[in-house]
């Protein structure tokens, strides 16, 4: 609780900003687990943006002769049971991946956010509803929610995405209610209310701002979970479909040859643990520099 | 002749559907410019009190009536303008994430009052603070300056009553004569009225005319500032009261 002698201040509000951001980056930066998992993050989404250029071969061309090959000059990753070049697919599966993992973020964080907020505002039987809800939608372990959900319509990787997203919202709703039931009650709440503010007011110019920060750590570490449940469905061919090179349908097929040709399997293995821990390195990492009750 | 801004008409403020009656049949009458202290130990009820004026709990039984007339139990923005709360905690009381710019143009904006960099730069000289302080966050700032916002934020929508709940119980004793005698000033040369809870007699006889005293929730008698000095009082608690925080007093 440093008071700044006021002729040092900033001089606008974008400077103000500015300043925040730079206090909150310099934190991170100091977060050395964090760091390696944001560089980390920046080579995946990086390989997955570049793949057309950075790979070696068709990721749909077959060389029969030359199948289940170790790593090679030609093959640096090898090449699986078709003879397709392991390297260049596990790019274009990253590709597929992230794509599953930001799209699911994207549309599951809000609806939890939502649901969050206006259940911990409004309370009552507007909580008891939306949480019996939250609560009957926890009660499955996600994967077999998302099975049953493609089951019902088709393996795609869009119903994944939407399926996924399913499991992913309650526990951000259960979040986002705890953090607006701990604000509701603050002055500063009762301040604005003595403006006149409405209620809508209230909840997006006042407690989203102190939602969306545990949200977007609490999201961020999600992503793992959401990478391992896309790989799932296309490990139980329920995702991506063949021959798609999505890292979950990869080890699928990698799998019968996992005693003789290791390698195979292991790329993709590697590739999803790797990206998995990236996440939650970042999402940790986040979790200490956005969380309020951490200054 | 008497010109009554606020009163309070046997308020009986219950909780949990009437299991705990904080506040009992309460009853008082604040003249325009005064400064009215109520005062007692914790959990006695006056900070009840205060919010059930101020709009925040509208679930009272007994009226509250302004400038004559009675308070709706859903405050139109009229009501809000009129009067303005100052909070406890300065640490609580500021929202962690806006800078002062956003938290003194938001009431503006949302009374419709226009006009809005003009207003805040005035209200930020009337507590003492300079411009330079609009692009601050509140923890860049001291529990003082704090406050100091906390009170322009109040002042800014140019309200006729300030409610006070303890408002330097959190700062340092230092800091909280500054903020009393900006209290002071500010009623002096904007003709406020002050309604103001404290647990600290000597805060009470420093700054208020008339003073309550309250326990369990009742009221238990009125007396002037000069009354409290001199340790004129009718109830044994209040005696007692005194007692208790005399060396406040006559220091």
């Amino acid at each position: 609780m440093t008071a700044i002698p006021a002729t040092l201040g900033p001089r606008t509000p974008a400077e103000a900003r500015m300043q925040q951001l730079r206090i909150t980056v310099s934190k991170l930066r100091r977060n050395g687990s964090a760091m390696l998992g944001l560089i980390l993050l920046v080579i995946i989404f990086g390989a997955a943006i570049f793949a057309p250029w950075l790979s070696t071969h068709d990721i749909y061309a077959q060389d029969l002769t030359n199948r289940l090959a170790r790593p090679s000059a030609a093959n640096w990753l090898g090449t699986d049971e078709l003879g397709r070049d392991i390297y260049s697919r596990l790019l274009h599966g990253g590709r597929i991946t992230l794509y599953i993992a930001c799209l699911t973020a994207v549309i599951s964080a809000p609806i939890g956010l939502v649901v969050g907020m206006v259940s911990g505002w409004f309370g009552g039987w507007v909580d008891v509803v939306l949480m019996r809800v939250t609560e009957i939608f926890l009660a499955f372990p996600s994967l077999i929610l998302a099975l049953a959900f493609v089951a019902a319509l088709g393996p795609s990787i869009e119903n994944a995405i939407i399926a996924i997203s399913l499991a992913t919202w309650p526990p951000i709703a259960r979040l986002a209610r705890a953090e607006t039931m701990m604000v509701r009650r603050s002055d500063y709440i009762a301040a604005v209310r003595l403006q006149g503010a409405s209620a809508w007011r209230i909840m997006v110019g006042h407690i989203a701002p102190m939602c969306v920060p545990s949200v977007i750590a609490r999201v961020t570490l999600n992503m793992a979970s959401i990478i391992l449940s896309a790989a799932g469905l296309g490990f139980l061919g329920l995702g991506a479909q063949p021959p798609s090179p999505e890292w979950g349908a990869m080890l699928s097929s990698a799998r019968q040859f996992i005693l003789s040709n290791g390698h195979v399997a292991a790329a993709p293995g590697i590739a999803i643990l790797i990206t998995s821990i990236a996440f939650n390195l970042v999402g940790d990492g986040l979790r200490d520099v956005l969380d309020p009750r951490h200054d | 002749m008497r010109d009554t801004v606020l009163e309070a008409v046997d308020l009986t403020i219950s909780f949990n559907d009437g299991a705990v009656t904080a506040v009992k049949g309460a009853k008082f009458r604040i003249e325009r410019g005064e400064s009215y202290g109520l005062i007692g130990e914790s959990g006695c009820g006056k900070s009840t009190i205060l919010r059930a004026v101020a709009g925040l709990n509208t679930d009272y039984d007994g009226s509250i009536l302004f400038e004559g007339r009675e308070l709706p139990e859903r405050r139109r923005k009229e009501h809000f303008r009129a009067m303005q709360m100052v909070f406890q905690d300065p640490y609580g009381s500021l929202h962690p994430r806006k800078m002062v710019q956003a938290v003194l143009a938001e009431p503006v904006r949302l009374m419709g009052l226009g006009d809005e960099q003009r207003r805040i730069d005035e209200v930020l000289r009337n507590v003492g603070l300079g411009p330079e302080f609009r692009f601050r966050y509140p923890h860049e700032l001291s529990g003082g300056q704090r406050q100091r916002i906390a009170i322009a934020r109040a002042l800014i929508v140019e309200p006729k009553v300030l409610l006070l709940d303890e408002p330097t119980s959190a700062l340092d004793v230092s800091v909280q004569a500054e903020i009393l005698n900006l209290l002071t000033r500010l009623r002096r040369e904007l003709g406020l009225t002050y309604l103001m809870v404290s647990h600290d007699i000597a805060v009470i006889a420093h700054m208020c005319d008339r003073v309550a005293i309250m326990q369990h929730g009742r009221i238990l008698e009125e007396i002037t500032a000069p009354d409290v000095r001199a340790g004129r009082v009718a109830e044994d608690y209040t005696r007692e009261f005194l007692a208790a925080s005399a060396p406040a007093i006559t220091a």
